[in-house]
């Protein structure tokens, strides 16, 4: 009985102590931007509050566009990106909310999907065929350029029909990114962004789904979807040469390993395209996403808690990431962000703070 | 004592009422201003968030076919002509059909037949359009691209509407997926404007001699005319501002073309789909602008069929 009435009366105390501590600190942090990674991160934040029960941080997936000029107008704490801020955003946002830096979170990759009644093989694909195909040059299924890189498959004498994204997404910035790449024609014609004008005659379906069905609906045609998207679905996909002459499947270690390529000449703000990534197992068509996080914050408190947030995402996160089909962050790049991280102004680690105002 | 009592609370009665009036009437009037206000703040709204694109490409806006978010080059035309073609297409069938149903329902069908068949239609008013989208996608579109198309192509293949390669998305398509959408809605008005004939116009026409179908069409359908014209136009406000069917079907593509096989876009297809992520200045201005555009349309449509409600009433009246 005594024992009991003790465990009681401390749980009691230690419920106390608990429900003051979150009252004294209660952060709440309201990121925005990409839909993208918004699994990962939704996830990242409810491991986060389960540790940390006084930071609680809600994410908006508004699109990368209302992400950045979230981040900028002040509406949200911090934003997040499928494409790296260009150099007319980022002056806008330093502006106003004093330096803003870029940190990687996850990759993604795009893949390419087909329809072609009577191929059951997966298909390779050099980038500037891809190219060519979306830029209208090569119409049939049997071109030379296609049967080159798939000796021993049966192509029909069929038009291909491209399809493409509607909505302007992430996944579109990264497939044209790396069209621009490999593609000079299509980087003076089209360009990289997250919507195009897309050239000659092509169908357009909006999200991942869009796209799968009208690819599923059109024989012969072909289109592009997340990796992501593709794992989860178990849908076919072709592979990708990359820079070192290799056919790569898309694949969550070969994203890595383009990062982890790529990370050599990452420039000191991140602001990085990985497509086309240097070494034999990179996937060629991968893309980091990210947070971008204003280095002062007025509110101290909240400054804390961003800060404590990202070296807990960029060391135990990580970890979470491939449960839900985004390939982790290389260590080296890690170690990079790490070094950016003291960028970040905060007054005092938050768990010095909390324990002096709890006592 | 009694009377004059009884004549007082009579009194106490009026005043309330006409208090009780008072009130009543600066309710709904307030419900009215505020109805109105909504629209112009919209437009208001709309017309300042637009501002960037106004600013930079003016009314050629409206007149250009580009849309290129790498170059900011921004056009409202293959939008324009891509909703206002599918609004077409869809009412060109479901007009024909939904009168006709509703003229079956009201003149024809036993009361019980009607009753039960009216309840299913407005059923399928209900159904969310993503429904109607989806079930087209994996239906009507292998059947356009199967057997419709290529038997439009072959028959009608010499006239520009019906050439060209045919994707089984498209203008065809969405207008097809538009008319199944809207034609609930004309059958059940067009079903109640023909029901609230009086009896005696029909008795009349029947006691003179016509018959079942004249008194129909030449005695009842004028009759109603205001109501199915009213019918119309709430079929073709829903086609207008139709998006997720219109876009799972339409084939994206934001181009002028000719052919009714190949695939377009619309306005409330394409703000739906680049909002979200639309970056910098110009883009998110040009997508506001086009909601602008889309509300100009649809006030230029309503506008137009009121004043041939008015001018087809006023001639009806003279003779």
């Amino acid at each position: 009985m005594v024992t009991t009435r003790m465990t009681r009366m401390s749980l009691a105390v230690a419920g106390l102590i608990v429900a003051s501590v979150s009252v004294a600190s209660a952060q709440k942090l309201n990121p925005c931007g990409a839909s993208f990674p918004q699994a990962i991160y939704e996830k990242w934040f409810a491991e986060y509050h389960t540790m940390h029960p006084d930071v609680q941080i809600s994410y908006n997936p508004n699109g990368s566009g209302g992400g950045i000029s979230g981040l900028t107008n002040g509406t949200c704490d911090f934003g997040a990106s499928d494409a790296p801020m260009t150099d007319a955003e980022l002056s806008a946002a330093n502006a106003s909310r004093g330096k803003v830096l870029h940190f990687p979170t996850v990759m993604g990759a795009v893949v390419p999907i087909y329809n072609i009644p009577g191929v059951t093989q997966d298909l390779r694909f050099s980038g500037s065929v891809l190219a060519d195909i979306y830029l209208g040059k090569i119409t049939k299924w049997n071109d030379k350029a296609i049967a080159a890189d798939n000796p021993g498959v049966k192509l029909p004498n069929e038009d291909i029909i491209p399809v493409h994204r509607t909505d302007a997404s992430g996944t579109t910035f990264i497939f044209t990114d790396f069209l621009s790449s490999v593609s000079p024609e299509w980087k003076q014609k089209v360009g990289a962004a997250k919507a195009v004008n897309w050239p000659g005659q092509a169908l357009g379906g909006a999200q991942n789904p869009g796209v799968t069905g009208v690819v599923k609906q059109t024989p012969n045609s072909i289109g592009y979807v997340e990796l992501i998207y593709a794992i989860k679905e178990k849908l076919p996909y072709g592979s990708i040469k990359n820079a070192a002459g290799e056919f790569v499947k898309g694949s969550m270690e070969g994203v890595t390993q383009a990062a982890a390529g790529a990370a050599a000449n990452m420039p000191n703000d991140f602001r990085v395209s990985i497509v086309n990534a240097p070494g034999k197992t990179s996937y060629p068509i991968s893309s980091f996403t990210w947070m971008l996080i204003p280095a002062k914050i007025q509110d101290p408190a909240k400054a804390a808690a961003v800060k404590a947030f990202l070296r807990w995402m960029l060391t135990d996160g990580q970890k979470t990431a491939p449960t839900l089909y985004f390939a982790a962050l290389p260590k080296n790049v890690v170690t990079k962000e790490l070094g950016q991280l003291n960028q970040v102004e905060a007054p005092a680690a938050p768990g010095e703070k909390k324990g002096k105002k709890g006592l | 004592m009694a009377s004059t009592a009884a004549v007082a609370t009579a009194r106490v009665k009026t005043r309330n009422s006409q208090t009780g009036d008072i009130i009543a009437r600066l309710v709904v009037l307030m419900f009215a201003v505020s109805l109105l206000a909504i629209t112009g703040l919209l437009v208001v709204e709309l017309y300042i968030r637009a501002a960037p694109a106004r600013e930079k490409l003016g009314w050629g806006f409206l007149t250009s076919v580009a849309w290129n978010p790498v170059t900011e080059e921004f056009g409202a035309l293959p939008f324009l002509y891509g909703t206002a073609v599918t609004s077409l297409v869809g009412m060109l069938i479901s007009v024909p059909l939904g009168v006709g149903a509703a003229m079956f329902l009201s003149e024809l069908a036993p009361a019980r037949i009607s009753n039960a068949l009216t309840f299913v239609i407005e059923l399928l008013a209900a159904i969310p359009s993503v429904i109607y989208g989806l079930l087209a996608i994996f239906t009507l579109v292998p059947l356009m691209r199967t057997t419709v198309d290529p038997f439009l192509k072959s028959v009608f293949g010499f006239l520009p509407i019906f050439s060209g390669r045919a994707f089984g998305f498209g203008y065809l398509t969405a207008g097809v997926v538009l008319a199944i959408m809207t034609i609930p809605f004309v059958i059940s008005v067009s079903r109640e404007a023909l029901l609230a004939v009086p009896r005696e116009q029909r008795e009349a026409a029947l006691a003179l001699g016509a018959t079942r179908w004249e008194t129909t069409w030449q005695i009842v359908v004028p009759y109603a005319k205001l109501g199915i014209v009213g019918a119309i136009f709430l079929g073709l406000a829903r086609a207008l501002g139709e998006t997720m069917a219109v876009t799972m079907v339409i084939g994206n593509s934001p181009t002028v073309k000719a052919s009714l096989l190949a695939p377009g876009y619309s306005i409330a297809a394409v703000i739906a789909n680049e909002f979200a992520e639309a970056g910098g200045r110009i883009h998110p201005a040009a997508l506001v602008e086009l909601g602008l555009v889309l509300f100009g349309l649809t006030i230029v449509i309503n506008g137009g069929a009121r004043l041939m409600i008015i001018a087809t009433t006023k001639k009806g009246s003279k003779r």
